[in-house]
């Protein structure tokens, strides 16, 4: 079974039509990309999702439970975490603190428990704080643990921003153009590096592109849409032959 | 292989915990020991300022939890402060003390009738103000965008205009009178205490860094799976509560409250306090709120008449203020994120900064 199931997904805001029947199955374990050109709706298919938006008709499934109409942070929770297209960090807390947050929905001690300073309160801190650890290793950003993310480099800032994410405990990993300002060497390492965190964390990836050959040489899978409109589906070699897709995508290039 | 190596970093932390934290503990004790002295030697109004100092901690760091923390504009202390303040006093009064008050309407049945001693009497105002925390954040938190500041200045408003009106509960204009004088320096400073080390534990614990990630990007906290609803709710709910207890504390301090005593301006003063002392730092907070307290009082020689020479220059009612506004628009211009910014103060920042004169930077 799929893992995300969209179905008949529709979005309007007032007379405009961002999205008309999208249809959209995931597979678990899948590499899945999202691709079209400006405006074409691709950020609104992930704010739908990601219960940032509520779509006008349709359904949205993780592993068959109904997202729609959950708040953002129940969606986060039932496992689907998400970067955004522009970088999106919290400018003054340090790089650990962005990956605590994270695991913050995962905390099982209350509020009054923490300030007490109860003994399983301090083991579940002190937990979150080795499992920060071990993620911010994993994903190279140990050495700059203190810092404010308002003060990292752009490359790390992306890199942050998924780490913050998968600190999330996410099956669905929703990706909004990660290599959107990388140059040629560092969108070779964030494909390895997508690559890696898939395997090591048996993650789900979609991701939103317009790097082409990022999207081609990682995707199982995609969806091209336009306008609102899917325009084509399928394996990478088989849509960029795609007649629609050359029209209305790489045709305008 | 990467430069961190977990069992270095641990032990040289837990030391410097170690350190720091009998260096804390040294200097609440001090602290506890000049309490002691100045209750027993010193003079009424020496003892009368230690308690407006240690009033002004509390609500000063309750401010900033809100405000600093959760990064909202709440305009309305004085309203939670007012509703404090009325509910322990008219808890506290004595029967015979209340009938003699409320001259032109009796006061209702079952408030007539109890008094209470003073600690269920503020723990009791502070539950009155949270539950109206609950009443006004609900509707507001619900929606995004910027109604706090709106909502809480109204109902700032509606608390002085009903304190007005309801006769049979405040007193109407008239106010309520002869409130027993706090007896012991303990009950300002333990509240001030129990405030400081709730909010401090708060803010640095996974519920605080959830509230700070609101204050930088809510939309990105909201889609790390931070119930935005819930945190603020909490911070708001909790500030009222304190704000509470604090009204309590100043009812008693001063002995006669009205309707308008608790006006925005004591709001609009204890936003200065947190601006200046560094949106965000608890212990920014607690030093601006001492300094303010003290140099009101310190200040007051500016208002008095006095020979320039050889001139009568009469005094200037209200000089302290303007003197107030200009020691905002100075730290505004020079120190920008206020005094700490969003640091907290920490002996091991103090210890560089006195060995180096070189600012260093503590961590959370």
């Amino acid at each position: 079974m799929a893992l995300l199931e969209l179905r008949q997904v529709g979005m309007r805001f007032g007379g405009l039509l961002a999205l008309e029947d999208l249809n959209l199955e995931v597979p678990e374990g899948g590499l899945y990309g999202l691709i079209g050109p400006n405006g074409a709706g691709k950020t609104t298919v992930f704010n739908l999702i990601s219960g940032f938006l509520r779509p006008t008709s349709g359904s949205i499934r993780l592993s068959g439970t109904e997202l729609v109409g959950l708040p953002p942070h129940r969606i986060t929770a039932l496992g689907v975490a998400r970067t955004f297209q522009n970088i999106r960090l919290f400018g003054e807390l340090t790089v650990l603190d962005h990956v605590l947050v994270g695991q913050h929905l995962r905390g099982r001690a209350r509020w009054w428990q923490a300030v007490l300073g109860l003994p399983g309160a301090r083991r579940e801190a002190r937990e979150q704080e080795r499992r920060a650890w071990e993620l911010l290793t994993a994903v190279g950003l140990a050495e700059v643990a203190h810092e404010p993310a308002g003060q990292l480099p752009y490359g790390h800032q992306r890199r942050l921003e998924i780490a913050r994410a998968l600190a999330t405990g996410p099956r669905l990993l929703l990706l909004d153009e990660p290599a959107a300002g990388l140059n040629p060497q560092e969108t070779r390492e964030l494909m390895t590096f997508l690559q890696d965190i898939r395997r090591r964390y048996g993650l789900t990836l979609l991701l939103i592109e317009h790097n082409l050959p990022l999207v081609m040489g990682l995707c199982e899978h995609l969806t091209v849409l336009d306008h609102g409109l899917t325009i084509a589906q399928g394996p990478p070699a088989a849509v960029q032959k795609d007649p629609a897709v050359i029209r209305a995508y790489i045709g305008k290039r | 292989m990467r430069g961190w190596r977990p069992g270095v970093r641990a032990s040289s932390l837990a030391a410097l915990m170690t350190r720091s934290t009998w260096l804390t503990l040294a200097a609440m004790a001090l602290l506890a020991l000049c309490l002691a002295a100045a209750e027993r030697f010193g003079n009424e109004y020496q003892v009368r300022l230690l308690h407006n100092v240690a009033v002004f901690i509390t609500l000063a760091v309750s401010y900033h939890l809100i405000n600093g923390v959760c990064g909202q504009l709440h305009l309305g202390p004085n309203a939670f402060i007012t509703l404090g303040a009325y509910t322990a006093a008219l808890l506290t009064l004595t029967p015979a003390e209340k009938a003699a008050t409320f001259l032109l309407t009796p006061l209702i049945w079952p408030l007539r009738e109890v008094s209470l001693p003073l600690a269920p009497a503020l723990l009791a105002g502070g539950l009155v103000a949270a539950g109206f925390g609950v009443l006004t954040g609900f509707p507001v938190f619900r929606v995004r965008g910027d109604y706090l500041a709106i909502v809480t200045l109204g109902f700032g408003e509606v608390v002085r205009v009903a304190a007005n009106n309801l006769q049979g509960l405040t007193n109407g204009p008239l106010g309520l009178k002869g409130l027993h004088p706090l007896d012991s320096l303990w009950w300002s400073w333990g509240v001030a205490g129990l405030t400081v080390l709730v909010v401090h534990r708060l803010k640095n614990s996974s519920f605080g860094r959830a509230m700070q990630a609101i204050r930088e990007d809510e939309t990105a906290a909201r889609a790390m799976g931070v119930d935005a609803f819930r945190h603020l709710m909490l911070a708001y709910v909790l500030s009222a509560f304190f704000f509470g207890v604090g009204g309590g504390l100043l009812a008693h301090l001063i002995t006669t409250i009205s309707p308008g005593l608790f006006s925005f301006f004591l709001t609009f003063q204890l936003l200065i306090i947190i601006v200046v002392g560094g949106l965000g730092s608890t212990t920014g907070a607690v030093l601006s709120a001492v300094f303010f307290t003290l140099a009101g009082e310190w200040l007051r020689v500016v208002e008095e008449p006095r020979q320039v020479f050889g001139l009568m220059v009469p005094g200037i009612p209200g000089l302290r203020l303007v003197i107030f506004s200009l020691l905002l628009l100075l730290v505004i211009l020079f120190f920008r994120r206020g005094l700490l910014g969003r640091r907290e103060f920490s002996w091991a920042a103090l210890g560089a900064w006195l060995s180096g004169g070189r600012r260093s930077k503590s961590r959370g």
